[in-house]
């Protein structure tokens, strides 16, 4: 009798997870940002749809609404996305809130190995608590913020005199903050083919991440650190040291100087408006756009060169870039892991890689002629080899949020001093760091 | 809304209801048609409306974050509004969004009533360009913010070029600069909602009877003094009707200026509903977003009461 | 008490004030339209042209716009492209000019489907359950009768964003997210309070003497409610029902907190349309156009009902 009832059971159970899976028509959404790797993937993604017979779906956001959204929909529950490739400092809430997939297990079953990506963003994209082994994803595109500079008219006679004669030395990419305020100093202002043209597009962007992104960039190049012993969350005297007030005040200055007109809220998509359209001369921006950049009808080609983040009293670049995840609400997580299983292998790495996807993997990276496939590519390796991250605690949106306030306040709205900002930004952690009991 | 208008409107109704015990009727009793009507709506709005006000004002007195699903919620007393009003950033905020509604009332009333009159005096074709001018109020606020951004662009965008070419300011950096921005959110209410002053104002002007006029004209009373001691008192009541829901809008006011500016540059334009927007859903500090929900409720509801007293004086 | 209904004054202005009056509405109605127009011819600019300093009032019209907010594209080299061979239509043709390739559609008609569908849905049911309660609460003795009006109108109050925060946890735990039947739920409760208030108005205004006459023909309560009352509330009805559609259709802060990929209306989607790389102007203007034009001409179309319901709305409370 007993097993009678066991066998009907079973056979319940089978029939329905059986009609469960034919009518989930094998079909995957995957969420990211609207950019041009995003379209990328969607290229890559047909040959795992070629293999394995699952659909692919994608929900891309603009990146001013891309943590808004998703975070929102991670914490409602959102069945959405089954993949999500989330922002470096989400692994923390991912991770603790219960939001993300622990995928340990799984790398170990499907003989993934995390010594195969480059360390850093094996660190940066997939480890909660930090550097420790538990991964909840695995680094899906390695990312920095880089700079761009308008190689023919750096290259242009003319104007090369004219910078020589003003600052008495060689017109050439920037190699220190310094020197860069220097150059755009020169363009800001200058016609140029009958154009008027303007130092250079930093990122002022206020609603999401964008001036905490372009700020730190500037403060990471003086050193700056969040704390003095690392964990201890002591923030008095490294988030507002004299070196991280001056960082500050020279971002300012430079904000004041040298961009064009309405700049007070510009990310990216308003820096690749104003660089492809050919008003200033350098652009802060991501790796992430290099590739498409360097194809740009109108910037494209010999038109444009890159360079790392200058240095000013130490090398650093702020990171960007994203793991890949499985949704933990999400009803098709095998599919999902299966798709990560087919994207970590090497040979798919490879092309991501050529379809202007930043590869994390160390047989992509480690190849000889890696520095070789793309102007780009070898300041993609220094740049990676000194990147720093934003807090990636699970409250980090909260702490982003008094960033971008703090910053913008005093940078763009041109209120209280950079040390009264880097002041009230301790304040600001420190309540949330006490709310949140690590303080 | 206005508890005086609806105690008046509740008594009419009530004692004008004899009708419904007159005979027994057939199917349903009017109490049974009653209860079947009102019950959808009431449940609806318990469910959706007060029961949510409710959880918000439970939620002001703890620790809780929506964010954090396996954290212990804690009750901790009135520890979030201690921190809202020692806060210097709130009454920033609260400026921000006093400057605002104070400046587009008093423009729109001005514009809104001035052309009211102009269009009472009934030139032909008036009522077609009355419904010309009305379209802006109709549109999506959010929408309309995204497009002034465009307008707004000061090296391409239409609104500085033509500022420009009159007044020859150069580049306006509208929504960049920290003295400009204020202005232009309320530049872009006052496109949207001055005709919604000058519609009620005009059904004010429309209300007053020609005999009040043509009295005045047999006393020999100027022009000003005609509009002072006829038209202004006639109007009074419609106008501030149009104020008090203007400025409650305006107080909440949000999607137009999330679009425009988002709370830039600094947060210069940080109004109260935008910040509330970021602590509850960016920061995801529920508790503490509930207390800063319930206090920006409480002062609409003051502020709204104290007004619609005022507005029973004028009416009496 | 409304105001189109009222005859006009008969101190009649003089001519010259007449002319002064007309001139100066005029051109305050041609400013404010400005940026209508403005919007609406940046929608058939190419993207160039929708940047370029002058601003441009003559131009070459182009569908760009309207192709780029249809579809999504991707750039691709020369070589690519020719190798597609000769483009199928004419949005391939324009799309591939600019070195794209279009790779599917966009969301956009997805969106503005989800606005319609809430949009009506929540209008119906706030008139519908909107025109019981009114009759009701017109008609009979109802316990409370004043709290709950003004519970009714005090729910208006309360800042959008705030209501957003208690909703957002009820809707996570009853899987309400992100749902149409959610928005359209929360619509109409934010709807009902005005439905309400206008449509008790206009029942006031129905003498009870047609009722008492249909009673004593013979019909039931409900029956002179279905066959009497309703019919003379038609002109209120639909003066209420524009009012809570344009709010549905024009709202933003619930549908960008509470919706998401499924139930997202137009106007938090709108912001979001981006090109490849760059604000494209025209793309969005496009979404403009499309998303404002309905309402538009409904407001020219219908503009003594919208009179009527907003004095009325007004003046009733």
């Amino acid at each position: 009798m007993r097993s009678w009832r066991t066998a009907l059971a079973a056979a319940g159970i089978a029939a329905f997870s059986f009609t469960s899976a034919s009518a989930q028509d094998k079909e995957i959404t995957l969420c990211w940002a609207a950019w041009d790797p995003a379209n990328a993937l969607v290229e890559l993604s047909k040959d795992f749809t070629t293999e394995t017979g699952i659909k692919m779906k994608f929900e891309f956001v603009p990146w001013t609404n891309f943590a808004d959204r998703f975070l929102n929909e991670l914490n409602s529950g959102g069945k959405l996305c089954d993949l999500l490739i989330g922002d470096s400092q989400w692994i923390g809430g991912g991770a603790t809130y219960g939001h993300y997939v622990k995928l340990n297990d799984f790398f170990e079953q499907e003989g993934i190995s995390m010594d195969d990506f480059l360390p850093a963003t094996v660190r940066a994209y997939s480890t909660w608590p930090k550097g420790e082994p538990n991964y909840y994803a695995l680094p899906a595109m390695g990312d920095a913020l880089g700079w761009v500079y308008r190689k023919d008219w750096f290259e242009n006679p003319d104007i090369q005199a004219a910078f020589k004669e003003k600052t008495g030395r060689d017109l050439a990419p920037p190699a220190t903050w310094t020197e860069l305020k220097e150059v755009a100093e020169f363009f800001q202002g200058r016609e140029i083919d009958g154009k008027k043209v303007y130092g250079v597009s930093i990122f002022t962007e206020r609603g999401s991440e964008g001036i905490t992104m372009g700020a730190t960039a500037a403060l990471y190049s003086w050193g700056f650190k969040y704390e003095n012993t690392p964990g201890k969350y002591d923030m008095d005297s490294a988030v507002n040291s004299p070196e991280s007030v001056e960082a500050l005040e020279f971002y300012k200055s430079l904000y004041e100087c040298c961009v064009p007109p309405g700049y007070s809220d510009a990310y990216m998509v308003a820096n690749l408006d104003a660089y492809k359209s050919g008003q200033v001369a350098m652009m802060m921006n991501w790796f992430a756009f290099w590739p498409g950049l360097a194809k740009d009808e109108n910037v494209g080609g010999d038109k444009t060169g890159f360079f790392v983040n200058p240095k000013q009293n130490v090398e650093a670049s702020t990171l960007g870039g994203q793991g890949i995840s499985v949704v933990s609400y999400s009803e098709k997580k095998d599919l999902a892991l299966q798709y990560i299983k087919w994207f970590a292998k090497p040979e798919v790495q490879k092309k991501w890689w050529s379809l202007g996807g930043y590869s994390c993997h160390n047989s992509v990276l480690n190849d000889p002629d890696f520095a070789s496939t793309a102007p780009f590519a070898a300041d993609f390796l220094k740049a990676m080899s000194g990147v720093q991250d934003f807090w990636q605690e699970p409250i980090y949106a909260e702490l982003l949020q008094a960033m971008q306030k703090r910053v913008h306040d005093y940078v763009v709205a041109d209120k209280g001093t950079a040390q009264e900002a880097l002041d009230q930004l301790i304040a600001d952690w420190t309540i949330s760091f006490e709310d949140d009991g690590k303080l | 809304m206005t508890t005086g208008a609806i105690d008046n409107l509740a008594d009419k109704a009530a004692k004008s209801t004899p009708f419904g015990m007159v005979r027994r009727m057939r199917g349903l009793s009017d109490r049974a048609i009653a209860w079947l009507f009102i019950a959808p709506t009431v449940f609806l709005l318990l469910a959706i409306n007060i029961f949510p006000l409710i959880w918000t004002v439970y939620l002001s007195f703890t620790n809780f974050r929506a964010n954090q699903p396996g954290r212990e919620v804690r009750w901790i007393g009135t520890r979030n509004y201690e921190r809202i009003f020692g806060s210097e950033d709130i009454w920033g905020y609260l400026q921000a969004t006093a400057h605002f509604v104070v400046w587009t009332m008093v423009i729109q009333v001005i514009i809104g009533f001035g052309l009211a009159l102009l269009i009472n005096r009934n030139f032909r074709g008036a009522s077609f360009w009355t419904t010309v001018i009305l379209i802006p109020m109709m549109l999506s606020p959010a929408v309309v913010g995204v497009f002034w951004t465009y307008i707004y662009q000061p090296q391409t965008g239409i609104f500085s070029y033509i500022i420009d070419f009159f007044a020859n300011t150069g580049a306006l950096d509208m929504i960049g600069s920290v003295g400009l921005a204020p202005w232009s959110i309320i530049i872009v209410d006052t496109w949207m909602w001055t005709p919604y002053i000058m519609i009620l104002c005009l059904a004010g002007l429309r209300s007053i009877p020609d005999y009040l006029y043509e009295a005045a004209e047999i006393d020999r009373a100027n022009a000003l003094q005609k509009f002072w001691y006829i038209t202004l008192p006639r109007v009074l009541p419609f106008l501030m009707l149009a104020v008090l829901f203007r400025g409650i809008e305006n107080f909440k006011m949000f999607d137009m200026v999330v679009e425009l500016t988002s709370g830039g540059p600094g947060s210069t334009t940080e109004l109260a509903s935008i910040n509330l927007k970021r602590e509850a859903f960016e920061k995801w500090r529920t508790g503490f977003s509930s207390a800063f929900a319930v206090i920006l409720f409480v002062t609409v509801f003051g502020l709204g009461n104290i007004y619609v007293k005022a507005l029973n004086r004028v009416k009496s | 008490m409304s105001g189109a209904s009222t005859a006009y004054s008969v101190v009649e202005a003089t001519p010259r004030g007449k002319l002064i009056a007309g001139v100066v509405v005029v051109a305050y109605a041609l400013v404010a339209l400005i940026p209508l127009v403005w919007i609406f011819s940046t929608s058939f600019k190419s993207p160039p042209d929708s940047i370029s300093y002058p601003p441009k009032v003559v131009f070459e019209p182009t569908l760009e716009g309207y192709v780029n907010l249809f579809t999504t594209r991707s750039r691709q080299t020369d070589e690519y492209i020719e190798s597609l061979g000769p483009p199928e239509t004419w949005y391939d043709e324009l799309v591939r000019e600019r070195n794209m390739v279009i790779t599917g559609p966009s969301r956009f008609a997805d969106r503005y489907w989800n606005s319609i569908v809430i949009g009506f849905g929540s209008t119906f049911l706030a008139v519908f359950l909107g025109t019981l309660t009114a009759y009701a609460f017109s008609r009979f003795k109802v316990p409370l009768k004043d709290d709950l009006l003004f519970f009714i109108l005090s729910t208006r109050m309360m800042p959008p964003v705030a209501v957003a925060i208690p909703i957002f946890l009820m809707y996570r735990e009853l899987g309400l997210s992100d749902t149409a039947a959610g928005m359209i739920l929360l619509y109409t409760a934010v709807n009902l309070s005005l439905s309400v208030w206008l449509l008790k108005g206009f029942v006031d205004e129905i003498p009870r003497e047609y009722e008492e006459a249909a009673v004593v023909d013979g019909y039931t309560r409900l029956q002179a409610f279905i066959k009497v009352v309703l019919p003379q509330m038609r002109a209120g009805i639909a003066a209420t029902a524009i009012f809570c559609l344009i709010f549905a259709w024009n709202e933003y802060a619930f549908a960008l907190l509470l919706t998401s990929g499924n139930a997202q209306t137009a106007p938090p989607f709108i912001p979001l349309i981006i090109g490849e790389g760059g604000l494209d102007w025209p793309a969005v203007a496009a979404g403009t156009t499309l998303f404002l034009l309905p309402v538009v001409i409904f407001t020219v179309m219908l503009r003594n009902q919208l009179l009527r319901g907003i004095t009325f709305g007004a003046v009733r409370r």
